[in-house]
């Protein structure tokens, strides 16, 4: 009976650690495969395995924050996508996320769908969707005024800004500095989102 | 015991590894295309897959028994399906219906340019119309660079597909404006009373519109005010010839606002350094002022008041047609208020309601004389009645109080069902010399319409229009119809159908109620390809007059009329515009053709009117150059030239035409800049615009018509007052950005 029990409570704790054992698998697996995906179709497909860990989670915010992130790289890189359906997608699975947990994190995920939106017509839709990506850093200040990726962004978007708008090299380059020591001092968790540092000190050496 | 648990653990990976099934198949839409890029979903599992470009998809899966498989793309209705899951693999084909999606719908465009911020489909936007060289941010100007519209000169108005400047019609936010332009001058056209900045959307209809409304036979021009302004700011406005201040206050919480403004234009410094044609002895000065409050109600609904007050003066004198050294003296006063009332409102089930009510009242006050050398009046007895003629005073006062009600109601998907009934309470006066003619109308109609979605790709808007007019004693039923098919990416065929009505002008009814609604049937084809910075459209209509007013001369000085005119209209239009193909440049291309003819007034049979030119054509161009800071804007207008004629009443009392012939064709460059120093500043606290513009910058010597002597020997070109007109100014604006409450708020 004895032996019974113990097994019974071995298995137990064998599968709840199994439950969590499988998420981070499932993670760690598709932010490698977000890491290597090459095309769009990549980018799609694991941005909806994403998505399929959040939903059958449902407290876990990181999934629609990587799923939301897998679409955004879409938005860097095709040129034919149409960015304000795609904005559209990411505000949903941001807005799924958010219902988890407002975080920082997210509010750099709802910049760059706004400047992307911004994008396809700076002079029309700078007053509209300029705004909104601005409004976001700002948010994500006053939630972490440490995250260096809101810096990183901050610079992308002042950088390529004409000068007589206000933007520039000179004006970036103390964000992207600031930017470059957040990240020396900012504390990785596991899972968590570990991109732009690279990135940050390419964009203060051209600033140079 | 410890053996056969670490064999059993042992043996649970192999068991997975063996009973991992195979879930496979296509997901294809209701038109058998492959989806690529859905997204198929085990339910509350991880596992999955991703169609690929063919819809193929294919994923492993340890789950066993029933499971719920969802299949989901943007823009499909999401699709859940049952499976077994055992020891085979499972193949399963998924259907995905589109959803009818008002992004993606087709829209009815025949007949119809929307202009506007917020519109999809939107050809112009308020900026574009502000930013149209030769239009000085006249509405009415920079619609006239579209197609449909004609290059009328002399007379306030838009003339549309051979339709005469009465048969054009605005409505603000739904309910009809009396007076849109200013007092009107003989021979010279006056501006809107309305700028472009006060609305956020603007649909002008060249044809076959909607059944909401009426009273217009050739065109509608729907001014769309704005609702809350983004923040509170000071405006003042500063030229030679006007200067203004207003200011617009937004509260805290951005649910209501109010603002007022008051603008006062003085032409008598622009006339001592630009000559003017005619002798102005009364300066001619407007004193403008608004104001208006918006509240946005609980359920998203907005509430907003409009009030504009106006008073004019001016006079003129021009050298008398029949005589070398007799003058007409003109002199005009003008008093306008003009009040909006409107009420939106979202109610319970998907019910939405439009209340509008409006109220507007204007008095001209007319002084016309023939005057000698020394601008001495003269008089003339009955039997030199031609002269006569010219000597009166005439007091005219219109007031019009309206009452709307739409209702609309979500009938399934993106169809809407729309009805209502509006109320006109018209008084109309008019006192001329010594004798005072006057009348009372009330008109009402009842309306429904109904916006129906077959498919994304197919869509209907059928709608039927009841109105009775007292003072006609007449009602008549309105039906109106207009289909678009979407015909590929970005493309789409549409045609409409539809009969209006429109009561007589004031000045016949002040003779003769014995007359009918006039009547125009309109048939429009369209076809329209538009992408985000492309537009092309061409259009093909065929327009039929009936029961238009004729003129039955009594005797020289008196006449009655009838409804036996009538006429045509028909022609094509093309518009290009293109703001992708070299940078930072945009420029659209308009061309109308036109040919009508009518029977109306005191024709003598069917003629090509006035108004109308065979071949119209406009060329817009804008570029805005970021390193200056300036834009600069050109227009080239041109239209061939327009029939005029000489009726006269022959012996047995009919009319003749003693003399007819066709204008020189008409050419118009104009050209205008603005300076915008604070552009790119988002934390700007002071925005200013530099704003000059040249209209006529070729100085071309345009001829309207002619005016003729009573004998019919001298015959005097009808011209614009000055060759060019010039304008320079500086709007400024001290805002106090919300941008910071709005972040706040948020959090």
């Amino acid at each position: 009976m004895k032996s019974f029990l113990l097994i019974l409570a071995v298995s137990l704790s064998v599968a709840v650690h199994a439950q969590s054992d499988k998420y981070a698998a499932a993670m760690q697996k598709n932010i490698a495969l977000l890491d290597s995906a090459k095309s769009t179709a990549d980018l799609e497909a694991v941005s909806n395995a994403f998505t399929r860990v959040g939903d059958a989670e449902k407290t876990q915010w990181l999934p629609y924050y990587y799923a939301a992130l897998a679409q955004t790289r879409i938005g860097w890189t095709d040129n034919k996508v149409d960015k304000d359906q795609l904005a559209e997608k990411i505000k949903a699975l941001v807005a799924k996320a958010e219902a988890i947990e407002k975080n920082a994190e997210l509010c750099t995920i709802s910049n760059m769908a706004a400047t992307q939106q911004m994008l396809v017509d700076p002079q029309s839709r700078w007053q509209t969707y300029g705004m909104e990506a601005s409004a976001a850093l700002e948010a994500g200040m006053k939630l972490d005024p440490n995250n260096p990726r809101l810096y990183y962004l901050q610079g992308m978007s002042v950088f390529g800004t004409p000068e007589q708008f206000g933007g520039g090299k000179d004006r970036a380059k103390p964000i992207f500095q600031k930017a470059v020591d957040l990240y020396k001092t900012f504390q990785v968790k596991p899972l968590y989102p570990n991109w732009g540092q690279k990135e940050a000190a390419d964009m203060l050496a051209k600033c140079q | 015991m410890i053996k056969l648990f670490s064999f059993l653990v042992g043996l649970l990976p192999v068991m997975a590894v063996f009973s991992q099934v195979t879930v496979s198949g296509r997901v294809r839409d209701n038109h058998n295309r492959a989806v690529a890029g859905a997204s198929i979903t085990l339910k509350e599992t991880y596992d999955g897959a991703t169609a690929d470009s063919l819809g193929r998809f294919s994923f492993h899966t340890t789950e066993k028994g029933t499971q719920t498989l969802l299949v989901s793309s943007v823009g499909y209705n999401s699709v859940e399906q049952k499976i077994e899951l055992g020891h085979q693999s499972v193949s399963v084909d998924i259907v995905l219906k589109e959803q009818l999606n008002e992004l993606k719908a087709v829209t009815i465009t025949a007949g119809s340019f929307s202009a506007g911020d917020s519109k999809r489909g939107a050809v112009l936007s308020s900026l574009d119309v502000a930013t149209t060289a030769g239009s000085n941010a006249d509405i009415t100007a920079a619609l006239k660079t579209l197609p449909g519209a004609q290059q009328v000169g002399e007379q306030e108005g838009l003339f549309v597909r051979g339709g005469a400047g009465y048969e054009a019609k605005q409505y603000i936010d739904g309910t009809l404006v009396n007076n849109p332009y200013n007092a009107s001058v003989p021979d010279i056209a006056s501006r809107g009373r309305f700028s472009p900045f006060l609305f956020k959307g603007t649909v002008f209809s060249t044809g076959g519109y909607s059944a909401l409304y009426g009273q217009a036979l050739s065109s509608v021009v729907l001014l769309e005010s704005i609702d809350l302004p983004e923040k509170s700011e000071l405006d003042a406005t500063l030229s030679p010839l006007v200067v203004g201040l207003g200011t617009q206050q937004l509260a805290k919480d951005k649910k209501s606002s109010w603002g007022i403004t008051y603008n006062y234009t003085n032409v008598g410094l622009y006339f001592k350094v630009v000559k003017q044609t005619p002798d102005y002895f009364n300066i001619p000065q407007f004193h403008s002022g608004d104001a208006n409050f918006r509240i946005r109600t609980k359920n998203g609904g907005m509430i907003k008041y409009y009030s504009t007050f106006g008073y004019s003066q001016l006079g003129l004198r021009r050298p008398d047609v029949d005589s070398l050294n007799l003058k007409d003296a003109f002199g005009l006063n003008n008093h306008n208020w003009y009040n909006n009332l409107s009420w939106r409102e979202y109610l319970n089930n998907g019910w939405k309601m439009n209340l509008g009510a409006s109220y507007s009242t204007n008095k001209d006050n007319i002084l016309q004389q023939v005057q000698n050398a020394f601008n001495r009046p003269q008089a003339y007895p009955d039997s030199i009645f031609w002269m006569q003629a010219k000597n009166f005073t005439l007091l005219n006062r219109q007031d019009l109080s309206q009452l709307k009600a739409v209702f609309e109601k979500k009938i399934g998907g993106i169809s809407y069902l729309r009805f209502g009934g509006e109320y006109w309470n018209a008084y109309n006066k008019a006192v001329y010399n010594d004798s005072t003619h006057q009348f009372t109308d009330n008109y009402s109609s009842l309306f429904a319409e109904s916006d129906i979605f077959i498919t994304n790709e197919l869509a209907a808007k059928i709608g039927l229009r009841f109105e009775n007019s007292s003072i006609l004693a007449r009602s008549d039923i309105a039906p109106r119809i207009s289909l678009a098919y979407k015909t590929g990416k970005d493309a789409q065929v549409s045609a409409a159908y539809g009969i209006f009505y429109q009561k007589p002008e004031n000045t016949q009814l002040f003779y003769t109620t014995n007359l009918g609604f006039t009547k125009a049937t309109h048939y429009i084809i369209n076809y329209q390809k538009m992408t985000r910075d492309r537009i092309f459209r061409v259009e093909a209509y065929y327009k039929k007059y009936e029961d238009l007013i004729k003129t039955v001369p009594v005797s020289y000085t008196y006449s009655l009329y009838n409804n036996t005119g009538s006429g045509y209209a028909q022609g094509f239009e093309v518009f290009w515009r293109d703001k992708r193909s070299f940078r930072d440049f945009d420029y659209w291309i308009s061309y109308s053709y036109l040919d009508t003819k009518r029977n109306y007034l005191n024709y003598t049979t069917q003629l090509m009117p006035t108004f109308a030119a065979r071949h119209t054509a406009s060329l817009v161009m804008k570029r805005f150059f970021t390193k200056i800071k300036t834009g600069f804007n050109l227009t080239y207008s041109y239209a061939t030239g327009r029939p005029y004629y000489d009726f006269i009443l022959d012996s047995t009392a009919k009319f003749a035409v003693r003399d007819h012939g066709t204008t020189r064709d008409f050419n118009s460059l104009g050209f205008s800049m603005e300076y915008v120093p604070s552009i790119g500043k988002p934390k700007a606290r002071t925005f200013i615009v530099l704003f000059a513009s040249v209209n006529n910058v070729l100085g071309y010597d345009a001829v309207y018509g002619y005016n003729y002597s009573y004998s019919g020997v001298n015959k005097v070109p009808v011209q614009p007052p000055a060759r060019r007109f010039y304008f320079i100014g500086c709007f400024l604006s001290w805002g106090v950005d919300r941008t910071q409450d709005a972040i706040n708020n948020n959090l």
